[in-house]
């Protein structure tokens, strides 16, 4: 009798094996990335590190005019302490891009997490409630993404001024409502799902069903999105500077360093191709990563949805 | 069937532009503080403030001065600039100019070109040539305007020599001169733009070669190009109508930055000294020409792509 049971357990896992090598068994979780993915990776770490310890390697301080001269790259060979030259008042390039990354990245960052905070928190809401809640945040929702995001910085920066805290409220403002967007869609596609309906049928509470059953599901799809939305806030915030209304001088922030030595390229200095370059570096440094791992999990959703 | 839905969308579109005005008006209204108080500063009486006041329409309730401001607007009458005096309109009208003929020069150029990338691309998906050109396109949309345009500036302007690294226009060029002026910016514009749908236009024929039919063509034998030209191309017609309708209207933030970076004398190098010396009523109408045209181009993108599909040609 034991035997036969043992046996038929044992049949019931090999089933259960089997499963798991169908096609649409569910796919296992655990990333792998190509050597590109990681090459993304090591940047990103690389600026990070950045963003923490740059002030305190950098050998001169970002608003010191220690060089005697302007665009010392482009007039003399003798580099000194300056390894990247200096800039259009002869401050250090190198500890300005050092102290710039905390500006660019650490307010970029800031604003995505606002954003997702806001966009989460009121998308999965709106999922869940439906009715007349998530009529109303949708339609404020749309009004805002008919507009350029350039030209709702713009408006915002000619009624309030420019500050820190205004670049911040403004980015998370404007890129919540695609994150809003995003979530919603997919706690609706969470909700309709049969486990969801098991949840319910439980009795379980809507806090329960958000914190146990959509959000794990959403997660792999939103930390994707994550990035891209990083690398967009990263453009907004640097353009804004680069236009000479997002961080103002003599902070260092690498879209208002290009715009201030974009001069010194008449006369040979690199002066604004280096903070060009580490934006560059960054952003797409971001898209190797999520390009990595779109191709690899179940990314098609979250490639649709940009 | 169609037409309703064709109809319905211009409609919301409508309500979408009222709406936009009304979040344009109100942000720059919002200001903390009196208007009135701030122009006239340290000499300000109770009289002169109260006079400021009612010329300036401040004393009525926000609402009357929205669709104040809104009946303006629908007349042309834009205002009066705050830096200078000149009237908003003739500001405008002596930029816009500059700037539709940038925007019309960049599509001219970038829609055939992009087209037929795109086209190659898809042809020849996996090949040394797609990975090259799925590379430089991806990594064109992911750094900022002003990094292509300051390595333009270092390439053509510094290193080459041959354009000049700012925009002068007098209006009486030749125009060969009116070429080499505007090309620097325009060059960088078409970069810009071109990336973006060179990656929609292969990833919308790429779609579409994923249907039975053409997977029918392919096992009846029928040669590859024949297959993307004949076959694949005009089925996606509409997403690629779309797709430029999207990256013309995606131009609108183009054109700040590199307006700005080639002192180009167009209409967002004009709203961008207006944002800087807060110049407020002439940042309203030029954020509301460009989100205007903005929306414009969106309806236009969504009815092109409800035309193009046949099955909303017949009533069910």
């Amino acid at each position: 009798m034991t035997d036969q049971a043992t046996a038929k357990e044992e049949e019931v896992i090999a089933k259960l094996d089997a499963f798991a090598e169908l096609p649409d068994a569910p796919p296992k979780r655990g990333l792998k990335l190509t050597w590109v993915g990681k090459l993304g990776v090591a940047i990103v770490v690389f600026w990070l590190i950045i963003v923490v310890i740059g002030p305190s390697i950098a050998p001169h301080h970002e608003m010191d005019m220690d060089g005697d001269d302007s665009f010392l790259d482009a007039y003399s060979g003798e580099y000194g302490s300056f390894y990247l030259g200096t800039d259009y008042i002869g401050r250090d390039t190198f500890s300005r891009i050092l102290f710039g990354a905390r500006n660019t990245i650490g307010i970029s960052l800031v604003a995505t997490l606002l954003a997702y905070l806001v966009g989460i928190t009121l998308g999965i809401l709106a999922a869940v409630k439906g009715g007349w809640i998530d009529m109303g945040i949708s339609r404020v929702n749309d009004a805002i993404l008919a507009l350029p995001t350039i030209m709702l910085g713009l408006i915002v920066i000619a009624a309030f001024g420019s500050s820190i805290i205004i670049l911040i409220l403004t980015a998370a403002l404007i890129y919540a409502t695609s994150v809003f967007r995003i979530a919603r869609a997919l706690g609706q596609d969470i909700m309709v799902q049969d486990f969801v309906e098991a949840a319910h049928a439980r009795g379980e509470g809507v806090w329960w069903i958000i914190k146990s059953e959509v959000l794990p599901n959403a997660a792999m799809p939103l930390a994707t999105d994550f990035g891209l939305r990083l690398v967009f806030v990263v453009l907004f915030i640097s353009s804004l500077s680069f236009l000479g209304l997002g961080v103002q001088p003599p902070a260092s922030d690498w879209g208002s360093m290009v715009r201030e030595n974009l001069q010194g390229l008449t006369y040979g200095s690199y002066a604004a191709i280096w903070p060009a370059l580490s934006i560059a570096s960054f952003t797409i440094a971001i898209n190797l990563i999520v390009d990595d791992i779109s191709a690899k999990s179940g990314g098609s959703l979250a490639k649709k949805m940009v | 069937m169609m037409k309703q839905m064709v109809l319905q969308r211009i409609a919301i579109g409508f309500a979408t532009l009222l709406v936009v005005s009304i979040i344009v008006f109100i942000m720059t209204s919002w200001l903390p503080g009196d208007v009135a108080a701030i122009i006239l500063g340290q000499s300000a009486t109770p009289e002169t403030l109260a006079a400021l006041r009612a010329q300036l329409g401040t004393d009525q309730p926000l609402v009357f001065q929205y669709f104040g401001w809104l009946g303006n607007l629908m007349t042309g009458d834009l205002g009066i600039s705050k830096a200078g005096g000149a009237t908003i309109s003739s500001l405008i009208s002596s930029r816009i100019g500059n700037t539709m003929m940038m925007a019309g020069l960049v599509a001219a150029i970038s829609i055939p070109l992009s087209i037929t990338i795109g086209l190659f691309a898809a042809m020849h998906p996996g090949t040394t040539i797609d990975r090259i050109v799925t590379f430089c396109t991806l990594s064109t949309i992911s750094v900022p305007e002003f990094f292509i345009a300051t390595v333009m500036v270092l390439i053509l302007a510094v290193n080459l020599q041959w354009l000049p690294a700012t925009t002068y226009l007098t209006g009486d060029e030749t125009t060969w001169q009116l070429l080499k002026a505007v090309a620097m910016p325009l060059i960088t514009l078409v970069i810009v733009v071109s990336a973006q749908m060179i990656r929609m236009t292969r990833a919308g024929i790429l779609n579409v070669m994923n249907s039975p039919y053409i997977e029918m063509a392919i096992l009846k034998g029928v040669p590859r190009k024949r297959i993307i030209l004949r076959h694949a191309f005009f089925n996606a017609i509409g997403p690629i109508v779309n797709v430029i309708a999207l990256n013309l209207a995606y131009l609108v933030s183009g054109v700040v930055i590199v307006e700005t970076i080639f002192s180009y004398p167009g209409l967002a190098k004009l709203m961008i000294d207006a944002v800087q010396t807060r110049d407020l009523p002439l940042v309203q109408a030029c954020a509301m020409i460009f989100c205007g045209t903005y929306v414009v181009l969106i309806i236009l993108a969504d009815v092109a792509s409800i035309l193009s599909n046949p099955r909303l040609r017949q009533p069910k």
